[in-house]
């Protein structure tokens, strides 16, 4: 059975995202050893709560190069809603907390005007990417990624303009929605994400 | 663009999905996970799952429904119904639950909605409202009800629901007292008001029949209707209502 280590960073539900992966017939475990999820061949960073409290707990966990190997190894590794933040350097959600910048840009609050959180389905348009479909998927968030980063593929939702929904770089995916709870749409990407970590797996 | 959200409801008590008007005459509605997996598959955008047990056996069977629905559910789950504190919520958000939803705890101490959002963050914190007309005065007024509605708190709910929101509540699930159960449509005036009182998003609740009250409440600024008797009555599906709300110009997720 494949296993899928799931990195509990502090506050986030883990539940949703371990029941996701069992229906898909793999075993989640969860896992915060910095070895194991150095070796493990799928990681999900799954992520609810504050930037800068997820990122000390990553720090605390002795997590950040090792994720930062994962990536720049192109090794299967899902992050999640904040998970997909933290790739990001910063956040205006608290400016002085360091994310993993393994893109560059800065996590922004949604514009005036707009109810924020955005609670609730969106559709997800794929830039030039080859795990994800259109559709709609679920997002529970207040600030967002504005513009994709070069280098990268992955889909763009419209919520008061533009922002970036998804980043993807072969296996390594970070989703700004909630896969895990996206019904149909969520469950495929889920399936896809794992059949793409079997064959970087058998390469 | 965000479509609206249909969301239906199980009021589940002792680990029965019940159905009554305003919580009295309560009917057997089935089994929380027939229902969630059946609403799932009508297309149903996110669940609400209120326990409304009132005793200790009561709220370990809530744990046990919520694990099990958790189980074959691959959409949002909110859950309340008793949560007073952050273990609680806790307990709920390791069960399974996406969300948590609280409601009198919540008016007798607010800071409990300040302690949610700095533990799991202010997107997984529900305030339920619970609101009565306040009759005979000229302008129309709500004060909001706790204890399943036996309580009248004299608070009035704009305010309330404004300090909430400032204390960490991310989400409103507004409940009309007058028409819960009613089938008359919901409060669309207090929808109005509280919508325009509030940043976050909300969620209407109490009185939908059919679905161009539906439509009412999303126009007055709800962004997500609740729907529950509507449902348990099988005289509808969440498909046919989507599908209704799409001949009707309204987008959904279909």
């Amino acid at each position: 059975m494949r296993e899928v280590c799931i990195v509990p960073t502090g506050t986030a539900n883990v539940a949703s995202v371990c029941a996701a992966f069992e229906r898909l017939g793999t075993r989640p475990l969860l896992c915060d050893d910095p070895v194991q999820i150095a070796r493990a061949a799928r990681v999900v960073l799954p992520g609810v709560g504050a930037f800068a409290a997820a990122a000390r707990r990553i720090d605390e966990l002795g997590l950040r190069s090792v994720l930062l190997e994962r990536v720049a190894e192109q090794r299967a590794t899902l992050a999640i809603c904040l998970g997909m933040q933290l790739f990001c350097a910063r956040s205006d959600e608290s400016p002085d907390a360091h994310g993993l910048a393994v893109v560059p840009d800065s996590i922004a609050r949604f514009g005036d005007g707009l109810r924020v959180p955005q609670v609730g389905w969106n559709r997800v348009l794929p830039v030039g990417s080859e795990l994800l479909e259109p559709g709609y998927a679920y997002f529970v968030h207040s600030y967002r990624l504005a513009a994709m980063p070069p280098g990268w593929s992955g889909a763009m939702t419209d919520y008061g303009g533009e922002f970036v929904s998804a980043l993807e770089r072969g296996p390594v995916l970070a989703c700004q929605f909630h896969p895990e709870i996206s019904g149909d749409y969520g469950q495929a990407l889920l399936g896809r994400w794992l059949q793409r970590s079997d064959e970087v797996a058998a390469c | 663009m965000l479509v609206p959200r249909i969301i239906p409801c199980l009021d589940v008590k002792d680990g029965r999905v019940v159905k009554g008007v305003q919580f009295q005459g309560l009917r057997d509605a089935g089994d929380p996970v027939a229902c969630a997996r059946r609403y799932a598959e009508q297309g149903a955008d996110e669940l609400v799952l209120l326990d409304v047990s009132a005793t200790r056996e009561g709220r370990g069977h809530a744990l046990q429904t919520v694990r099990a629905v958790r189980r074959i559910l691959s959409i949002p789950l909110t859950v309340g119904g008793g949560v007073r504190s952050v273990q609680d919520a806790e307990q709920l958000l390791a069960a399974g639950a996406d969300k948590v939803a609280t409601n009198s705890a919540a008016v007798q101490r607010p800071g409990l909605l300040t302690e949610l959002r700095d533990q799991f963050g202010s997107q997984c914190t529900v305030l339920a409202v619970d609101a009565a007309r306040i009759q005979g005065v000229g302008q129309a007024r709500w004060q909001v009800v706790t204890n399943a509605g036996t309580e009248a708190t004299g608070v009035d709910v704009l305010d309330w629901v404004e300090r909430a929101v400032q204390l960490g509540a991310g989400e409103l699930l507004l409940t009309s007292w007058d028409r819960d159960g009613t089938r008359s449509g919901y409060d669309v005036a207090l929808l109005r008001q509280v919508a325009a009182a509030v940043p976050v998003p909300v969620i209407a609740s109490g009185g939908a029949a059919h679905v161009d009250h539906l439509l009412e409440a999303l126009a007055a600024g709800a962004s997500a209707v609740l729907v529950a008797s509507m449902l348990h009555d099988g005289d509808t599906t969440v498909l046919d209502i989507k599908q209704e709300l799409r001949t009707k110009n309204c987008e959904v997720r279909l």
